[in-house]
C-alpha cells in the first residue's frame, strides 16, 4: 500500500479500498521503522491520526476535498502552527510557530494529512543534507553504501523515495528540490518564481526561494502543485495568474514540440553515464514526435557564481533576525553585542556562518558594486538568454546533476566542490523559470540519475506534459524496498 | 548672511533630515495599529516581530500619504521607486534590517519658501522624500540590569524628508521646521509633534569661509523640539568657530544634543560609522504609481498656508501680521474661516474685527487656560455670534470683553450671556437723553465750567452717564446727544 503514488492513494481512498487512518498508520510505522534514514525532524503521530480520522469521516460522507486523507511530509521550513518548525537549525530547536504558512494552509484546506516535518540542510543551505543540526539523512537507495539524498530538501526526497509518505513539499533556491529528487530517483518540481506563496516559508534567498513538490510520479506533482500554487496577498512577489488543471497535461502528446539541448550544460569531465542518460531522454522525446535541437545559453555558465553572490547576500540579511532577542535559541552574554555573538556563534552551523560572511562581504561598502550589482547585471543577461531561447524552443532538456549521489564518506570537503552540485539547476532559479527533475535511469553503479526540464515562466504545464512522456518511456526501476 | 569674527567672515551651512511619522491607522508593512499610548508590545503583529517566514505587504494608504506630502512640498512624485534593506543589529530592530528607500525614493526634489523679516523669500530646496519603517524602542531605565523592548513603534511608517544644505542660521532652521510642520498638518500626513517623537530632525552643520568649499560637517541627533533645535544649532556653530579659529579641524562625527545642559557631545566618530550594506529588498516588488493615482491625490491637496495667507490678505485686505498668524495652523485657519462664514457679512471691517477678537481676546483666553484652538470653550459659531452682536451695535466693544470672558467660563453663547445679564446696549435716544439730563442736573457747576471753555469735562459727563447706564449706552448716540444738550 505504501508504494502507491499520491494519485493512486487518492483514488483508493475515494473507492474506499483502504482508509486514511490505515494508510497514515502504515506510513507512521515505516517512519518509525526506518528511523536510521532520519528523514523526519518532527513526527506528528497523534495529529496525523486525528486528521486522518477527520478525513475518513469526510470521505464517508462524500465531502472529500482534493487531497483528502493523503499522508504527506512537510519540509521543515514551512511554518506550521503549533508544530515545531526548525529549518534544520539549532537556532529554532524549540520554535513552535503561532501561525500557518500559506502553502501548508492550502494543504490543510485540501484535506491532506501531515505525517511530520522533514529533515533539511540548515536554513536550506547545502546539497547533501549534511548541514542539518538534526543529523544527516540517508538516501534510501543502496542503504548500506550510505549515500547522501542530496539537499537541501533531502529529508523530503528520502521520505518520498523510501515510501515514508505519499509525497512531500520542498523548497528550491538553487536546486534544493531537483537535485535531491535526481539523487533519490523521484520527481521534483520547482515552479516559476511567484507561482506559490512564500508566506510562512523560512526565507533563505527571497528573490530565488520557491516552494515546490517531491513526488513519486509526474502526475502526482501535477495534482500536488495544483493545490499549493496561486497568488497570495500576503506575498507581494507571488503572481496573480490562474492555476491551470495541471493533471490534464499528463501524457498529452508532445508531437511537433521543440526541445532544446543547451550546449553549455555539456561540462568538462561529465561522466559517460550522464551523457548516456541525456541521450536517452532526447531519444524518447524524438520518438514521441518532438524536434530536438541544439541551443545556446551563452551566459548560463555564470549562473553559479551569480547565485553564490545573490543568495548569500540575501541570506545574510534574512538570517539577521535570529538574534536571540525575541524567540529561538539565546546564549547569554554580558552585553547586547556579546549576547548576539554567542547566540549566533552557537546557534548557527558552519555552512550558515560561511554564507552569512560571504553575503556580508559582498554587500559591504567598496565591494557592493563589484559583486552584488555586477551579479544583478549578469542575472539580467541570463534572463535575456532564456527569453531568447524560448523564442526557438518550448522547453530545455539537461541533466539535473553532474554526478549521481555520492556517499557520505566521499562527500566533498571543500564547499566550492559541493556548490558545483547545483551547476545545472541553479540557472532556472537565476532566471526565475520552472524546472523539473524526472528519474531517467541508473548509472553504472546502479544509482539513480535524473534529467531536468526547464520551461518558460508559468509553463509548468509544459514540464508536466513533457515530463510525463519522459517518465512513461524511461522505464525507471522505482525503489521497491529499502535494503 | 555671515558671522563676523576678528578673523573674518564665516558662513554656516545647514541641512536637515526630518523623520516624519505618517498619519495612518496601521503600520507600513503590517495591519497592526499605530495608536499612541498603548501598553508596551500591544500593537505588534507577527510581521513587526519578524517571526520566521513572514513577509511585508505595503500599506497603500501610507504610500498615498507620501505622495500627498511630496505634492504639497512642490516635489516630483516618481512613477517607479524601490525598497531597500538597511542592515544593522539592534535589539529594537526585529528584522535586523530596516526597510527603506535608499537608491530610488518615491519623491525627488521639492522646496519650501521661507519669508525673511524684510519680506524677501528664501527657498530651501529638498533633496528627496522616502518612506521607511520605524524601529521599536529600547527602554534602559527601568532596571539596573535589564533593558526592555517595546515594539509598538516597530514598523510604523515614516517619511524621511532630506533638505539640501540651504539653511544658513538657527533662525532659518526654526522657520523651516515651523513651515514644514505647518504644511504637514495642513496635509494631515504627519501630526508634527516633536515632543511625542512623531517628527524628529537630525541636523548637519558645517562652517566655511565664504567662497571656499564647504567645511567638514557634524551631525546632531536627538533634538526633540524646535526651541531646542535653535539652541543646539547655535551651540554647534559656536563650538565649530572655536575649533576653527584655534587652528583645529572639525571632525566628521555624530553628536548628541543634551537638552538639560544645552550642549552637543560626541556620540560616534566617523571611524565608528556603520556600514549599512544597503541592497534591494527582495520581498517587495517595485512601487509603481500610475499617473492617475498621483493626479487623484493632487486633487485632494487643500489650500496650503502661504496660499491661504495671500488669499485672506487679498480678499479682506487683512494685514500680513494677521494672515500669517491665522494661516500658520490649519485649525486656527479653519476656525477663522468657519466663523467668518457664519457671520456672512462680506465686509473687510468685519473680517478685521473677527481677526482682532480671535488673535487678541480668544488667544489670550486659550493661553491663560493652556488650551489649543481645538479645545476652545468658545466655538467658531459662538465667536461669530459675538462679532455679529458687536457689528450690529447690540453690545459695545467694552461690554463684549466682559461677554467673551463669561462665554468662556460659563460655556454659553454670546446671545445667552447678553440676554441673561441684560447687557444689551441702550440705543434708544430717549432713554439715553434721560440719563444724560440727570447727569447734567447733578453737576450744574461742571456744566457752567464746561460752557466757560473747559472742554475736557465732556469726557467726565460721558463717564458719569455710562456709569448710570452700567456701560450699556451706545457711545456714539450718547456722544451725539450730549453734544446737543450742552450746546443748548
Amino acid at each position: 500500500m505504501y508504494k502507491l503514488s499520491l494519485c493512486e492513494i487518492r483514488d483508493g481512498l475515494l473507492k474506499k479500498e483502504f482508509s486514511s487512518v490505515e494508510i497514515t498508520k502504515c506510513f507512521l510505522d515505516r517512519i518509525d521503522r526506518y528511523k536510521n534514514i532520519n528523514a523526519y525532524i518532527t513526527i506528528c503521530h497523534e495529529q496525523a491520526i486525528k486528521s486522518a480520522e477527520e478525513s475518513d469521516k469526510r470521505i464517508s460522507s462524500g465531502d472529500a476535498r482534493t487531497m483528502e486523507g493523503i499522508p504527506i511530509g512537510i519540509k521543515d521550513l514551512f511554518v506550521t502552527k503549533g508544530i515545531r518548525t526548525t529549518s534544520g537549525s539549532k537556532m529554532l530547536e524549540n520554535f513552535i510557530p503561532p501561525y500557518e504558512s500559506t502553502v501548508t494552509q492550502k494543504l490543510i484546506d485540501a484535506g491532506s494529512v501531515f505525517l511530520g516535518k522533514t529533515n533539511m540542510d540548515e536554513f536550506a543551505m547545502g546539497s547533501s543534507n549534511s548541514t542539518s543540526y538534526y543529523g544527516k539523512v540517508l538516501n534510501p537507495w543502496k542503504i548500506q553504501e550510505k549515500l547522501v539524498p542530496g539537499g537541501s530538501s533531502g529529508g523530503s526526497a528520502a521520505a518520498v523515495a523510501g515510501h515514508l509518505c505519499a509525497a512531500a513539499t520542498g523548497s528550491d533556491t538553487g536546486g534544493s528540490i531537483r537535485q535531491p529528487a535526481a539523487f533519490t530517483g523521484i520527481v521534483g518540481l520547482k515552479p516559476t518564481y511567484g507561482r506559490c506563496s512564500r508566506f510562512g516559508m523560512i526565507a533563505m534567498a527571497s528573490s530565488l526561494d520557491q516552494a515546490g513538490v517531491l513526488t513519486k510520479t509526474v502526475q502526482d506533482s501535477a495534482a500536488f502543485l495544483k493545490v499549493i500554487a496561486g497568488y497570495d496577498e500576503k506575498d507581494s512577489t507571488s503572481v496573480k495568474k490562474e492555476v491551470p488543471d495541471y493533471e490534464s497535461f499528463v501524457k498529452k502528446s508532445i508531437k511537433g514540440m521543440k526541445i532544446g539541448i543547451p550546449k553549455e550544460f555539456r561540462v568538462n569531465g561529465m561522466s559517460e553515464d550522464i551523457e548516456k542518460c541525456w541521450r536517452k531522454g532526447a531519444n524518447i522525446l524524438k520518438e514521441a514526435g518532438a524536434e530536438v535541437i541544439d541551443v545556446s545559453l551563452p551566459y548560463a555558465k555564470y549562473a553559479l557564481p551569480v547565485y553564490y553572490i545573490i543568495q548569500p547576500a540575501e541570506a545574510s540579511a534574512n538570517l539577521a533576525r535570529y538574534d536571540g532577542v525575541r524567540y529561538g535559541f539565546r546564549a547569554s552574554g554580558k552585553t547586547l553585542d556579546e549576547m548576539y555573538e554567542n547566540t549566533r556563534e552557537q546557534g548557527f552551523g558552519d555552512e550558515v556562518k560561511r554564507r552569512i560572511m560571504i553575503g556580508t562581504y559582498v554587500l559591504s561598502a567598496g565591494y557592493f558594486d563589484a559583486y552584488y550589482m555586477k551579479a544583478l547585471k549578469v542575472q539580467k543577461l541570463i534572463r535575456q538568454n532564456f527569453h531568447d531561447v524560448f523564442e526557438k524552443v518550448d522547453a530545455l532538456l539537461t541533466p539535473t546533476t553532474p554526478t549521481s549521489a555520492f556517499s557520505l564518506e566521499n562527500e566533498p570537503k571543500d564547499p566550492v566542490t559541493m556548490y558545483l552540485n547545483d551547476i545545472f539547476t541553479v540557472t532556472a532559479n537565476i532566471a526565475g523559470v520552472p524546472g523539473m527533475s524526472v528519474p531517467m535511469g541508473l548509472d553504472s553503479e546502479e544509482k539513480p540519475l535524473g534529467l531536468q526540464l526547464i520551461a518558460p515562466h508559468f509553463r509548468e504545464d509544459l514540464l508536466i506534459q513533457i515530463g510525463s512522456i519522459l517518465e512513461l518511456n524511461a522505464n525507471f526501476p522505482t525503489l521497491k524496498e529499502i535494503l | 548672511m555671515y558671522i563676523e569674527t576678528s578673523t573674518g567672515n564665516w558662513e554656516v551651512v545647514i541641512g536637515l533630515e526630518i523623520h516624519a511619522q505618517i498619519i495612518s491607522n496601521s503600520k507600513l508593512f503590517s495591519s497592526a495599529s499605530t495608536k499612541f499610548g498603548a501598553n508596551p508590545n500591544e500593537n505588534v503583529s507577527y510581521i513587526d516581530a519578524a517571526l520566521p517566514g513572514v513577509l511585508p505587504v505595503i500599506n497603500s494608504y501610507c504610500v498615498d500619504q507620501a505622495i500627498k506630502t511630496g505634492l504639497g512640498l512642490n516635489a516630483t512624485v516618481n512613477n517607479i521607486s524601490f525598497f531597500d534593506r538597511k542592515n544593522y543589529f539592534y535589539a529594537d530592530l526585529p528584522q535586523g534590517y530596516q526597510i527603506t528607500q535608499f537608491f530610488h525614493p518615491i519623491v525627488s526634489g521639492g522646496y519650501i519658501d521661507l519669508e525673511k523679516e524684510d519680506g524677501t523669500l528664501h527657498r530651501i530646496n529638498l533633496e528627496r522624500i522616502h518612506i521607511e519603517q520605524d524601529a521599536g524602542k529600547s527602554i534602559h531605565d527601568q532596571s539596573p540590569t535589564k533593558s526592555f523592548i517595546d515594539l509598538n513603534r516597530a514598523g510604523v511608517a515614516l517619511m524621511e524628508i532630506v533638505t539640501k544644505p540651504d539653511m544658513r542660521s538657527a533662525e532659518e532652521v526654526t522657520l523651516f521646521l515651523q513651515k514644514l510642520r505647518s504644511i504637514l498638518r495642513y496635509l494631515k500626513t504627519c501630526d508634527g509633534n516633536m515632543d511625542e517623537g512623531s517628527m524628529r530632525a537630525d541636523v548637519n552643520i558645517s562652517l566655511h569661509r565664504p567662497g571656499t568649499p564647504y567645511g567638514t560637517r557634524a551631525e546632531i541627533k536627538n533634538v526633540n523640539s524646535i526651541k531646542f533645535m535653535a539652541i543646539a544649532v547655535n551651540y554647534e556653530i559656536e563650538r565649530q568657530i572655536n575649533i576653527l579659529e584655534n587652528g583645529g579641524e572639525v571632525e566628521q562625527e555624530t553628536r548628541l544634543f543634551d537638552s538639560v545642559r544645552g550642549i552637543t557631545k560626541t556620540m560616534r566618530s566617523k571611524e565608528d560609522a556603520q556600514d549599512y550594506r544597503y541592497f534591494p529588498e527582495p520581498d517587495l516588488p517595485p512601487l509603481i504609481l500610475e499617473q492617475s493615482r498621483i493626479d487623484a491625490i493632487k486633487n485632494t491637496i487643500p489650500e496650503l498656508p502661504d496660499a491661504k495667507a495671500r488669499r485672506l490678505q487679498k480678499e479682506y485686505d487683512l494685514p500680513k501680521y494677521d494672515t500669517t498668524l491665522i494661516s500658520e495652523e490649519i485649525e486656527i485657519a479653519d476656525f477663522y474661516e468657519s466663523a467668518l462664514k457664519s457671520i456672512n457679512s462680506g465686509s473687510n471691517e468685519v473680517a478685521k474685527l473677527l481677526a482682532n477678537w480671535l488673535l487678541g481676546d480668544l488667544f489670550a483666553l486659550l493661553n491663560k487656560n493652556n488650551k489649543n484652538i481645538t479645545e476652545s470653550n468658545i466655538s467658531a459659531q459662538n465667536l461669530a455670534e459675538l462679532i455679529i452682536l458687536i457689528k450690529d451695535n447690540v453690545i459695545s466693544g467694552k461690554i463684549a470683553k466682559e461677554v467673551i470672558e463669561l462665554m468662556w467660563n460659563e460655556k454659553k453663547s454670546a446671545k445667552e450671556i447678553v440676554e441673561e445679564k441684560g447687557l444689551k446696549q441702550i440705543t434708544s435716544p430717549e432713554e439715553i437723553k434721560i440719563s444724560l439730563k440727570e447727569v447734567l442736573e447733578e453737576h450744574k457747576d461742571k456744566v457752567l465750567e464746561y460752557k466757560s471753555g473747559k472742554d475736557k469735562l465732556f469726557g467726565f459727563f460721558v463717564g458719569q452717564a455710562m456709569k448710570k447706564t452700567k456701560g450699556k449706552a451706545n457711545p456714539k448716540i450718547l456722544n451725539d446727544i450730549l453734544k446737543e444738550l450742552l450746546s443748548e
